[in-house]
């Protein structure tokens, strides 16, 4: 690991002044996706800027939404009573991410800004990885690829976002807040991440220093069902293969409507709206839900190591949709 | 991105005038001070330095283990403010303050613990090498009450892995405790 500069910021506005300033400084909370990669030489930072003691915790409800401080550990989250009772495909995804000691550690600000999964990526002795060193090619497209992506690729990355929490994050029109130099602005979570195309290095719509302070998720109304489902290689502590998140808003034994998106299989936490838009309007069933699990594959483009995925993903959102219509098991 | 490998070093931030922490000289120097195992230390260190490496190296206290160094394995877990983690992806500046307890503070003057003494009853290891970070999550597991089943000790314990797959005999032991414990 490269010697570095440890700062303690004393507020928010200290610490986005410390970082917006200094292209080679950067934030530090939980650590758990940072201090590894900096261990591998991947991440090289001269500064960072603990920003901890910040006071950035704590869940608030409105009634309508729970307004999350970047700082709340997913294991805080998780035990939320709110969150346990309104939004249970969260708390799922929560409990199904890492391990406990991992997620006492993990802010859900640093989840959303996890780093890829690709073994390429984290290991600075291949020189081939558009995100790590940009125009260098992508290992990975004709590597070993069965971890990654196969929805939002492109030819240059494939690389996962391996969130599970994101997942139904993003399919509930969660807004992330952010304080920058210029202020504060909210950005949609379904705006937030950006495919790779041309310039994976780039993942999301932040400005440099920007600082997520909360991350604000709408509670959609009572009765509504969800589930998330995780398939992967291990029963616990493991990434997905395939992941789904869906919500299931009835009226009148009709789906008035469907919140769904798909985990492991997107460069980003990838919102399934062609999903969406079969079930609205439509009776839960075993049809309409593999309709749903077409459509929300459709666009997929895999490569041999992810072929599987496919399949893999249309059957998982089905199982998830049959679990949250409560048709399944 | 930015701050990837292979970036210019500039200038410290203590050199455009912003204090480095507790007045540290050296900018990749740290002082830090908490409470182990319910002693105080402070401590002058790289900025790198782990909770992992403070505790071993700094400190003496070798119970906690570094097996994989990058957060799988489990085997350096240890109580932050009364919370498991795991000890080798935390830096020891970040510990400012807080409360660490390791497998070494777990006993009470000298009598091993009750997850210790469950541990050796029920043969729940082969080699020993994860058995620290084991008892310490398995101490947290049932303070989170989730020894309720073998299914949620399973999925509660899985950020412990045993190469020697004593994962039987340590569900024994834990079940033994939480079953004492409901008692």
């Amino acid at each position: 690991m490269r010697p570095f500069e440890y700062l303690r910021a004393a507020d928010a506005a200290q610490a986005v002044a410390l970082v917006g300033a200094d292209p080679d400084a950067s934030y530090l909370a939980g650590g758990t996706t940072q201090l590894d990669l900096m261990k591998d030489g991947v991440f090289e930072p001269e500064r960072l800027v603990d920003i901890t003691r910040l006071p950035l915790g704590g869940i608030t409800h409105t009634g309508t939404s729970i307004r999350v401080g970047a700082l709340t550990s997913m294991e805080e989250l998780a035990a939320d009573p709110v969150v346990r009772e309104r939004l249970p495909f969260v708390r799922e995804a929560l409990l199904l991410g890492a391990s406990t000691q991992l997620r006492n550690m993990a802010t859900i600000g640093g989840n959303l800004l996890q780093r890829a999964r690709c073994r390429y990526f984290r290991d600075p002795t291949v020189a081939a990885c558009n995100k790590r060193a940009p125009g260098s090619g992508c290992a990975a497209i004709t590597g070993a690829h069965r971890m990654h992506a196969i929805l939002g690729t492109s030819d240059h990355c494939i690389a996962l976002h391996a969130s599970d929490v994101a997942v139904p994050l993003v399919a509930l029109d969660a807004l992330v807040h952010v304080q920058g130099a210029d202020g504060v602005r909210t950005i949609p979570l379904t705006r937030f991440y950006l495919p790779p195309g041309e310039t994976p290095n780039i993942e999301n719509t932040l400005v440099r220093g920007e600082l997520i302070t909360a991350v604000e998720i709408p509670l959609p109304p009572r009765g509504t069902r969800s589930h998330y489902l995780k398939v992967r290689d291990r029963v616990s502590y493991e990434f997905a293969l395939t992941s789904a998140g869906a919500a299931l808003i009835m009226d009148d034994g009709v789906i008035a409507e469907a919140r769904v998106a798909l985990g492991g299989v997107g460069t980003i936490p990838w919102r399934a709206w062609d999903a969406e838009d079969v079930l609205r309007g439509s009776a839960p069933g075993g049809e309409v839900f593999r309709s749903a699990a077409e459509a929300a594959l459709t666009g997929a483009r895999p490569l041999p190591g992810t072929a599987f995925k496919v399949e893999l993903a249309e059957r998982t959102l089905v199982r998830a949709l049959e679990t949250a219509a409560g048709a399944g098991s | 991105m930015d701050g990837m490998r292979g970036a210019r070093r500039s200038s410290t931030a203590a050199g455009a005038g912003i204090p480095a922490v507790n007045g540290a000289t050296d900018v990749s120097t740290v002082e830090v001070a908490f409470d182990v195992n319910g002693v105080g230390c402070a401590l002058r260190l790289d900025s790198r330095v782990t909770l992992l490496d403070a505790l071993r190296d700094h400190l003496g206290l070798t119970g906690a283990k570094k097996g994989c160094d990058q957060g799988a394995c489990g085997a350096c877990t240890v109580l932050v403010d009364g919370r498991r983690v795991v000890s080798c992806l935390m830096l020891a500046a970040q510990c400012e303050g807080r409360r660490v307890t390791t497998i070494e503070g777990l006993s009470d003057n000298g009598a091993p613990h009750p997850m210790q003494a469950a541990f050796a009853r029920h043969d729940a290891f082969q080699c020993g090498y994860c058995t620290p970070g084991q008892i310490m999550s398995a101490v947290s597991l049932l303070a989170e009450g989730r020894a309720g089943s073998d299914e949620d000790i399973c999925e509660y314990m899985s950020g412990n892995l045993c190469r020697c797959g004593a994962y039987p005999n340590i569900r024994a032991a834990i079940r033994d405790v939480a079953a004492s414990e409901d008692a």
